[in-house]
């Protein structure tokens, strides 16, 4: 019999922490990755612009001017011009940034705190559990996610906070499906049983084996919604169910630039580029980062 | 003798959905302490289904399990919440049968010995970690330092294999329970770990019931073997009586099928016909339908069980009656 409990047996090499963690591995995976790095910096770029929009040294992205109104791309101190009411494009674009990321990122992730912890019990419970949540979800998804939004917007009334309500009650039901689907396969593997083999109650294997394997499949997804969501609050706002004016929101802007599209087509274009380009990046971010949280590769 | 493990007329069946299955009917085991049994079976004969019912690990909502377990004197079948829990992985612990799917991917293999040590012992986790580096040296894998910080997918299947049975001793169980633990190894590395486990469990004292369908497998590691066919056990003895003088027609016809002495080109004496499929429980031999010595009392009632020795069991009729 050996004395279990004697640790003198290489005190030079006390247990460390890991010396190239998780996060060592995703970091060591995406530097080899070109498209998914530029993606994260354009959005790292459009965050951090968004961000310290007052500090930049842009014009006041309310202050119109009846004279210089519909100014093309390129002009004397608007760079990138101004829209129907002369207020300067560039200073919109990034402060309609704020607006247009915050209604594309929060719901998703309320939607994910929330449809994650729907998903894992009706995974991991079943049975009943199982049937009320699964069978309420497919009720949502009964319809077409825009109109879902536009519905629960349109009897909501338009607002922010409202636009903010609907975009994550659309978007509950796909990531407690994918996070159910997901915590079944899951639950009948062997490790799960190991754990529950070594003493394990329901509670650590949820919280520890179930949500740690879990998490990377549903973050991956919910990043991708980001890019959904941020259409759909566009749309929102486009329709005048989401931001109202004056407030600079891409999807706002694009419809009161609607007129303009035949004087000034390259203006009006722009906030739609935006939508486009952010939405781009966030789908390859997304893929990048779906390979490269992958640990088992 | 008191028996550390003592099975008694285990019945399992996995019912729901209008059809059931009687995995399990009737098995009667015991294990002294430090000793190894063998369970030896085909597939479906039950020998799985009977580890997991010792850790109550079979899902519960589809299980029904009749008859007795006791665990050094205690109703294994009756223990619930935190009891469960500490006897789960402190007192009996248990591998599988593919190390590849038992390790969490997720986590470094040197944190998933630390939290089984931690769930059973109140240290720290600095101390559950060296307890994981300790455990790592004792299963002889190189470099432990470096190996504890690794995930199961940066080690090679033999190396998983050892770093599982690392956790599962990691609280001094006194059972352990191998559920084919080196079918889906390379048969150099079967060898390894069949030897590091036979070690463990004389240096540890503890017993262990493994579980495998292949007799030298068996013969290895076991001081005595259980057969099991169709859910019941058709003969127990130490190695050596079955190896020598296996007495129930099941088991010579499986020594019979072995590969080992086979002669190349000629046809093995494999067993004709297929189990049952025990949708019913049997009411008569469950071997007699495949059985070359069938008689017709074969088919009329269960074949009593004999010892013909201490220790010894066969359930035949030809043993009750020689011809």
């Amino acid at each position: 019999m050996t004395d279990t409990t004697q640790t003198a047996v290489l005190p030079a090499e006390a247990p460390a922490a890991p010396a190239r963690g998780y996060w060592g591995g995703v970091w060591a995976r995406l530097r080899r990755d070109p498209v998914t790095l530029v993606c994260g910096a354009v959005l790292g770029l459009l965050v951090l612009s968004a961000l310290f929009a007052p500090y930049i040294g842009l014009h006041d992205p309310y202050q119109g001017s009846m004279v210089s109104r519909l100014k093309p791309i390129g002009t004397e101190g608007h760079i990138l011009g101004t829209d129907e009411l002369g207020r300067d494009m560039l200073a919109r674009l990034i402060y309609g940034g704020r607006l247009t990321l915050f209604l594309g990122i929060t719901p998703v992730v309320a939607a994910f705190v929330i449809g994650t912890t729907l998903g894992l019990i009706a995974g991991y419970v079943g049975g009943w559990a199982n049937t009320v949540i699964m069978r309420t979800v497919d009720v949502f998804f009964a319809f077409p996610s825009v109109l879902l939004a536009i519905a629960i917007s349109g009897a909501l009334g338009a607002g922010i906070v409202n636009s903010l309500v609907s975009l994550t009650i659309v978007f509950i039901p796909p990531i407690t499906r994918v996070a159910e689907s997901v915590t079944a396969s899951v639950r009948q593997l062997d490790y799960v049983d190991a754990a529950r083999a070594s003493g394990a109650g329901d509670f650590t294997i949820v919280r520890v084996h179930v949500l740690g394997n879990v998490m990377g499949p549903i973050f991956v997804y919910a990043t991708s919604l980001t890019s959904v969501c941020m259409i759909i609050a566009a749309g929102l706002s486009f329709l005048g169910l989401g931001v109202k004016p004056p407030e600079p929101e891409w999807g706002l802007m694009l419809n009161t630039l609607r007129t303009a599209i035949y004087i000034n087509p390259w203006v009006a274009a722009l906030p739609g580029m935006m939508i486009f380009v952010t939405s781009l990046c966030l789908n390859l971010m997304s893929d990048g980062l779906r390979s490269a949280m992958n640990v088992r590769q | 003798m008191s028996a550390l493990v003592d099975i008694r007329d285990l019945t399992v069946r996995f019912g729901g959905g209008g059809r059931s299955v009687h995995a399990v009917n009737g098995v009667s085991l015991s294990v002294e302490k430090g000793e190894v049994l063998a369970l030896l079976g085909e597939s479906g004969s039950g020998k799985s289904v009977t580890l997991k019912s010792i850790l109550q690990l079979l899902p519960p909502k589809r299980t029904k399990i009749g008859g007795s377990i006791r665990f050094d004197g205690r109703d294994v079948l009756a223990l619930k919440g935190r009891a469960l829990s500490d006897f789960r992985g402190g007192e009996v612990s248990m591998i599988f049968q593919d190390p590849a799917l038992a390790l969490d991917p997720v986590y470094t293999v040197g944190a998933q010995i630390a939290e089984t040590v931690m769930r059973h012992e109140s240290i720290t986790r600095e101390a559950a970690m060296s307890r994981a580096l300790e455990m790592l040296q004792k299963v002889r894998i190189p470099s432990p330092e470096r190996r504890l910080k690794n995930y199961p997918h940066e080690m090679s299947g033999g190396m998983r294999q050892r770093a599982m049975i690392a956790l599962a001793l990691s609280c001094n169980p006194k059972l352990l329970l191998a559920d084919e633990p080196t079918t889906a190894l390379d048969a150099t590395v079967q060898m390894q770990v069949l030897l590091l486990l036979r070690n463990l469990q004389r240096e540890m004292g503890m017993s262990v019931i493994f579980v495998t369908h292949d007799i030298g497998v068996a013969v290895e590691i076991a001081d005595r073997v259980a057969v099991m066919y169709a859910g019941t056990i058709v003969e127990t003895g130490t190695i050596a009586e079955i190896m020598k003088d296996p007495r129930h027609p099941y088991t010579r016809g499986l020594l019979a099928a072995n590969l080992h002495g086979a002669v190349k080109g000629a046809r093995l004496d494999a067993i004709p016909g297929a189990p049952p499929t025990l949708e019913e429980p049997p009411s008569f031999c469950p071997f007699a339908p495949r059985c070359p010595q069938a008689r017709p009392e074969c088919r009329a009632a269960l074949p009593p069980v004999v010892e013909p020795g201490p220790g010894r069991r066969v359930a035949c009729v030809l043993e009750a009656a020689p011809a």
